[in-house]
């Protein structure tokens, strides 16, 4: 006689349970044990860290401390590079906004002479490789004189960042019924009056996505960072890890905990604005 | 008075500004900012670079240099072989995350994770893991063998293949967020209906999840090569290029020409990949245009 409420447990579901864990429990370990391996350095002394341990004998935040005060060699810049970074990132992701939201209305709303152009050419930018552009980007900073200036890697990134957002936005900005500008202009509203009071409170999902996107991607840029910017008080905590690896008997057990600081705030930001992302990213990133 | 047909002696143009409706006048102030930037750091860049790598001896140069020739092998194995084993694990993978179990939901969160964080910890990381004397590998394997395993990165095809895995760590979640994404826009009915006619799970992948896919998998496919071919931190990060050069891929061969202050091979070697980028990047915007 069955039970009401209980559920029959068949070998076909236990089999496919079984499967799937099957799947699941080495996606979890690949997944896990760089970053697992990172915090363990980041908990661990020096000796622990280097003999192997998967959890260390006397687990510590001394690393941290000696980060937090700059007690090493290598650190005695962090705060500053944390602001660098910090600065770079929030004027990118500004930036950014700024000029592929002007576009995209531009482009999407205003219907521009020329607009259509403007986008493939945005287009044809975005899908370069970023590491190919470095090299000419290198030397035209030099040329522009902005080297060792954090305006030279703001402007790199916004260069890179925009393109993906104005494509991004123009997208979005199809979506919304022409009849809001039609109304809009019938009741005597300026062009600047639309864009500020009828498209920006409209475009807001994806502007939040498009400014996650921008300063997520300056936060963790490194081959332009450090091709761009090179004086200790000047770059950005990637070019500061990258730095550790010039000596032979590198702080490893710091490198790993400075880079579990530098890796929490954009984890934090993916996390926090997830549902923007994916919605926001994942449909424009690749239209079927 | 005879008008000619000739330009420049029509009738003047009247003033730009009485031609465009004030709409289309903020249109092309909005699109300023952009325009500059364009102009000023990816239109002047190219030129100028393409102005430096003019000179043929720069090319005679290139295909007399082996590592240019190891660097542009290193490219194709790590498009062709790297990208499409990820590719197909995304495949495989964005079915398993597709299955509606609270535990997989929570799997997928931490999945999600080597996309979220900054790169540059996390390879540093791995690199630490190889490291043949100190590293947590070689310590189990001298724990569980008593011998000394391996220096990793010392060994030229191990070290590229632990690059391509360090890239498909990084981005596997991304491609398979896009690949479930376009297996759940899949009409739940036509699985159900196959359930009733009693097909395997093969056959439901071959007759209704393949055919809804294939233009989305090849679009991710070939966007992601191009990508790739601006990986520079997966291999300089790892190997650095080395062992003696022996990994370098083009974008880190690059750079690797930059830092030697010969720039001009460094646009010569970009210029040589370009006959691949352009007919894949054409074909992208044809296919994002639509």
């Amino acid at each position: 006689m069955k039970l009401p409420g209980v559920r029959e447990f068949s070998w076909r579901e236990v089999a496919t349970e079984a499967r799937l864990l099957l799947i699941g429990i080495p996606v979890f370990l690949w997944t896990m044990i760089p970053i697992y391996h990172m915090f363990l350095f980041a908990i661990s002394p020096k000796e622990d860290a280097f003999s192997g341990k998967l959890w260390p004998d006397h687990p510590t935040l001394h690393n941290f401390e000696i980060v937090f005060k700059q007690q090493h060699y290598f650190l005695r810049d962090f705060y500053v590079q944390f602001w660098n970074s910090t600065v770079i990132a929030a004027s990118v992701g500004v930036l950014t906004l700024f000029i592929a939201t002007a576009a995209a209305f531009s482009i999407s709303r205003l219907k521009v002479p020329g607009g259509r152009m403007v986008l493939n050419l945005a287009l044809f930018t975005y899908f370069i490789p970023a590491a190919f552009l470095a090299v000419p980007m290198y030397r035209t900073m030099g040329n522009y004189g902005l080297l060792n200036n954090h305006w030279s890697l703001i402007l790199a990134m916004v260069t890179i960042a925009s393109p993906y957002a104005i494509w991004v936005l123009k997208q979005a900005s199809d979506k919304l019924p022409v009849e809001l500008d039609e109304a809009a202009v019938m009741d005597g509203a300026t062009t600047l009056q639309i864009f500020r009071l009828v498209y920006l409170p409209l475009m807001m999902p994806s502007l939040v996505a498009i400014g996650t996107y921008a300063v997520l991607l300056a936060w963790n840029e490194y081959l332009y960072a450090f091709l761009l910017l090179s004086n200790d008080r000047e770059i950005t905590l990637p070019v500061a890890l990258g730095n550790f690896l010039a000596a032979d008997d590198s702080p490893w057990e710091l490198l790993m905990t400075t880079g579990f600081i530098y890796a929490l705030p954009p984890a934090a930001v993916y996390y926090a604005f997830r549902r923007y992302m994916v919605g926001g990213l994942t449909a424009g990133a690749v239209k079927s | 008075m005879a008008i000619t047909l000739s330009g420049d002696q029509a009738i003047p143009a009247p003033p730009l500004s009485s031609r465009l409706t004030p709409a289309q006048v903020w249109g092309i102030i909005l699109l300023a900012p952009y325009l500059l930037v364009f102009l000023a750091f990816v239109v002047y860049p190219v030129c100028y670079g393409l102005w430096l790598a003019r000179a043929p001896e720069n090319y005679v140069a290139l295909y007399n240099d082996p590592i240019f020739a190891r660097a542009a092998v290193n490219t194709l194995i790590f498009l062709v072989i790297g990208i499409n084993i990820k590719m197909l694990i995304a495949l495989f993978l964005s079915g398993f995350f597709a299955q509606q179990r609270t535990w997989i939901k929570w799997l997928s969160v931490i999945f999600i994770l080597p996309w979220a964080v900054p790169s540059i910890p996390t390879i540093l990381s791995v690199r630490f893991m190889l490291n043949p004397e100190w590293g947590v590998i070689n310590h189990l394997i001298f724990s569980f063998t008593g011998d000394d395993g391996p220096n990793w990165l010392n060994d030229p095809t191990v070290a590229l293949s632990m690059a391509i895995g360090v890239h498909i760590w990084k981005s596997l979640p991304f491609w398979t967020l896009i690949l479930i994404t376009g297996r759940l826009a899949i009409s739940h009915d036509l699985f159900e209906a196959a359930e009733v006619d009693g097909a395997s799970w093969w056959q439901k992948f071959r007759y209704i999840t393949w055919p809804s896919m294939q233009t989305l998998y090849v679009t991710c496919t070939l966007l992601s090569m191009i990508w790739t071919l601006g990986d520079f931190n997966s291999v300089y990060l790892l190997t650095g290029g080395g062992p003696a050069d022996l990994t370098h891929v083009l974008s880190t061969l690059g750079i690797r020409y930059l830092r030697l202050d010969q720039l001009s091979l460094a646009m010569a070697s970009i210029v040589c990949a370009m006959p691949f980028v352009l007919p894949l990047v054409y074909f992208m915007m044809k296919r994002l245009s639509r």
